[in-house]
C-alpha cells in the first residue's frame, strides 16, 4: 500500500529552490563581468577549439558593453548567495543531515555501479538511503564548490584586504580563472541534474517541493495494527 | 449534539486525500512565492536610474546596495593590509594603455610647464613643480596592477607616498576631510577617494615607471598610483588636488560604476 515518506526537510527545499535563481543571476551578471576581460578559452596543442565566448553567444543574451550592470547585480546578489548557502551548510552539520549527504568508504565504489546502472548497463543498484552513492559525491562536490566561488570571489573582489585568501586561492590571476572554471561547473551540473530529474520522474520532483515521496510498502508481518502515519498531521501544513 | 458534529467532519484523511492535500499545499505555496520572487525580479530590473549626481548611471536600488557593501567592506581595511609586491625583474616591460581619457583631448598641454595645484579653502592655491616632488623621499612599488575590466598586469611605479607628500607640504590638516579629489588639468577625467585610501603606505604620487620618468600616455609627469583600488581610481596626469568631506565628483561613478572600487 502507499506511504507517505518524509524525504527532504523545509529548509533544505527553501535553500534549494532559493539557491537556483540567486546562482543564475550570479552567472548572467558574471558573464557582463566576464565579457570585459574574456581572456578564456580551452586548447590543445597550439589548436583552440572552445573560446569563452564567441560573439553569437555575447549577441543572443545581449551581454556586450554592460560591466558596470553586471557588477552592481553582481555585488548585491552575492549576498543572496552567501547567506543562503550558509543557511543550507550550517543546517546540514547541526542537523545531521550531513550523515545521508557525505560520501561515506564505499560511496566511490558503488558510484561506479550507479553510473553503470544509469547507462543501462547494470541491471541493479547498490541499496541506498535518501542518495545513492553518485549523488553522494556529487551533491557534495557541489557544496565545496559553492564554497569555492565565494572563496576565489572574495579574493578577486578584495585581493588586498583578504590577501590571504587571495594567496590561498593561488594569486588574483589564477583566483579569477578558478572562480570561472567553478561556474562552467555549476553549468555542467545543472544540464546533467535537469536530466537526471526528468528520468527520476514525478515522485522525486514533488520531494523537493514538498518534502514527502510516496512508497508503495509491502504489508508486513505485523502484530501491531497498520497505521503508517506517524502522528505528524501539523506536517500537513508545511509549504 | 455540536460536538459530535465537529469530530464527524474531522475524520482521519486516507493516505490518498493526504498526498493529494500536501501536493497542493506545497506547490500552492511554491507558485505563490516563484511568483513573487518573480515580480522582485522585475520590479529590480524595471526599476528607475538614479538621479545623476555624484553617482549616476544604475538603477536606485543597486546604487544604494553598492553604497552600503561599501560601507560593509570598509569595515575591514586596514592599512596593515598591503598588496603583495614582486621583484623588479617580473614587471612588464610596456605596460598596458588602456585609456587616455583626460590626456588625448588636451592638445594645449605643456609638460615642461606643469604645475602641482593644490587647491585649499580660505587660502591661496599651491603650485607645487615636479622638481619639488623628486626632492622628496622616492617609494618604489612592483605589484599586480588590477583593471576593473577583469584584467591585471605586474608594473613598476615609482614616486612619492601620498602621505610623506602631505606632510611635506604641511597638507595633513587639510587631509583630515573625508576625500581627496584629482583632476586632469583639463578636468576631462576626476576621481574622488576616500582617506583611508589617500594614507594607505602604498599609495604614490608616481613620477616614473620602470625607472624613467612616465610616458605621456601613462599620465606625464605625475600620476596616481593606489593599489588599493581598480585602475579607474588611477587618475594619470594630475592637474589639481582638492580636499573635501562630501564625495568629489568621479568620472566612472558616474557611469554606473561602484564608487568605492576598492580592492
Amino acid at each position: 500500500m502507499k506511504v507517505i515518506k518524509e524525504k527532504h526537510s523545509l529548509l533544505m527545499r527553501w535553500t534549494h529552490w532559493v539557491n537556483f535563481p540567486v546562482l543564475a543571476v550570479m552567472i548572467w551578471s558574471g558573464l557582463f563581468i566576464y565579457w570585459a576581460n574574456d581572456a578564456y578559452g580551452i586548447s590543445i596543442f597550439g589548436f583552440s577549439f572552445i573560446k569563452f565566448f564567441p560573439e553569437w553567444f555575447y549577441d543572443y543574451f545581449h551581454i556586450s558593453g554592460r560591466l558596470a550592470e553586471g557588477m552592481a547585480f553582481h555585488f548585491l546578489f552575492m549576498w543572496f548567495f552567501f547567506i543562503n548557502g550558509l543557511l543550507y551548510i550550517l543546517y546540514t552539520v547541526f542537523s545531521g543531515a550531513w550523515r545521508e549527504l557525505l560520501p561515506n568508504k564505499h560511496s566511490f565504489k558503488e558510484a561506479w555501479l550507479v553510473l553503470l546502472h544509469d547507462f543501462h548497463i547494470r541491471k541493479t543498484i547498490p541499496p541506498q538511503k535518501k542518495y545513492n552513492a553518485a549523488q553522494r559525491i556529487v551533491y557534495t562536490a557541489i557544496i565545496f564548490m559553492g564554497i569555492g566561488s565565494v572563496a576565489t570571489g572574495l579574493a578577486i573582489y578584495k585581493p588586498v584586504q583578504f590577501y590571504w585568501l587571495c594567496w590561498l586561492c593561488g594569486g588574483y590571476h589564477f583566483a579569477r580563472i578558478l572562480h570561472f572554471a567553478l561556474t562552467i561547473g555549476y553549468v555542467l551540473f545543472f544540464l546533467i541534474h535537469i536530466i537526471q530529474v526528468v528520468i527520476a520522474g514525478w515522485n522525486n520532483f514533488r520531494a523537493v517541493v514538498a518534502g514527502f515521496e510516496v512508497v508503495e510498502e509491502q504489508v508486513k508481518f505485523n502484530p501491531e495494527p497498520l497505521i503508517p502515519q506517524k502522528p505528524e498531521d501539523k506536517d500537513e501544513n508545511k509549504p | 449534539m455540536k460536538t459530535n458534529h465537529k469530530k464527524k467532519i474531522k475524520a482521519p484523511l486516507t493516505v490518498e486525500q493526504k498526498i493529494k492535500r500536501r501536493t497542493f499545499i506545497s506547490f500552492g505555496a511554491f507558485v505563490a512565492l516563484g511568483g513573487s520572487a518573480a515580480a522582485g525580479w522585475n520590479w529590480l530590473l524595471n526599476a528607475p536610474e538614479e538621479t545623476p549626481g555624484i553617482t549616476g548611471g544604475t538603477r536606485a536600488p543597486l546604487r544604494r546596495a553598492l553604497n552600503k557593501t561599501e560601507l560593509f567592506f570598509r569595515n575591514l581595511f586596514s592599512n596593515k593590509h598591503l598588496v603583495k609586491t614582486y621583484p623588479i625583474m617580473e614587471a612588464a616591460k610596456t605596460p598596458r594603455v588602456n585609456s587616455l581619457i583626460g590626456i588625448e583631448d588636451d592638445e594645449d598641454f605643456d609638460v615642461s610647464r606643469w604645475k602641482l595645484v593644490v587647491k585649499l579653502k580660505n587660502l591661496k592655491d599651491q603650485h607645487i613643480s615636479i622638481e619639488a616632488l623628486k626632492a622628496l623621499p622616492k617609494t618604489e612599488i612592483v605589484y599586480d596592477f588590477k583593471c576593473v575590466e577583469g584584467w591585471d598586469e605586474i608594473q613598476h611605479w615609482a614616486g612619492v607616498k601620498l602621505s610623506d607628500f602631505l606632510s611635506y607640504f604641511k597638507l595633513e590638516e587639510e587631509a583630515k576631510k573625508q576625500y581627496l579629489g584629482l583632476e586632469t588639468p583639463n578636468g576631462a577625467y576626476y576621481v574622488g577617494l576616500e582617506r583611508e585610501s589617500i594614507l594607505h603606505p602604498q599609495t604614490l604620487l608616481a613620477y616614473e615607471m620602470n625607472g624613467k620618468p612616465i610616458s605621456i600616455e601613462h599620465g606625464a609627469p605625475l600620476r596616481l598610483i593606489v593599489p588599493v583600488k581598480y585602475g579607474i581610481k588611477n587618475l594619470k596626469r594630475i592637474g589639481t588636488m582638492s580636499f573635501s568631506d562630501k564625495r568629489p565628483r568621479d568620472y566612472w561613478a558616474e557611469q554606473g560604476y561602484d564608487y568605492y572600487s576598492g580592492l
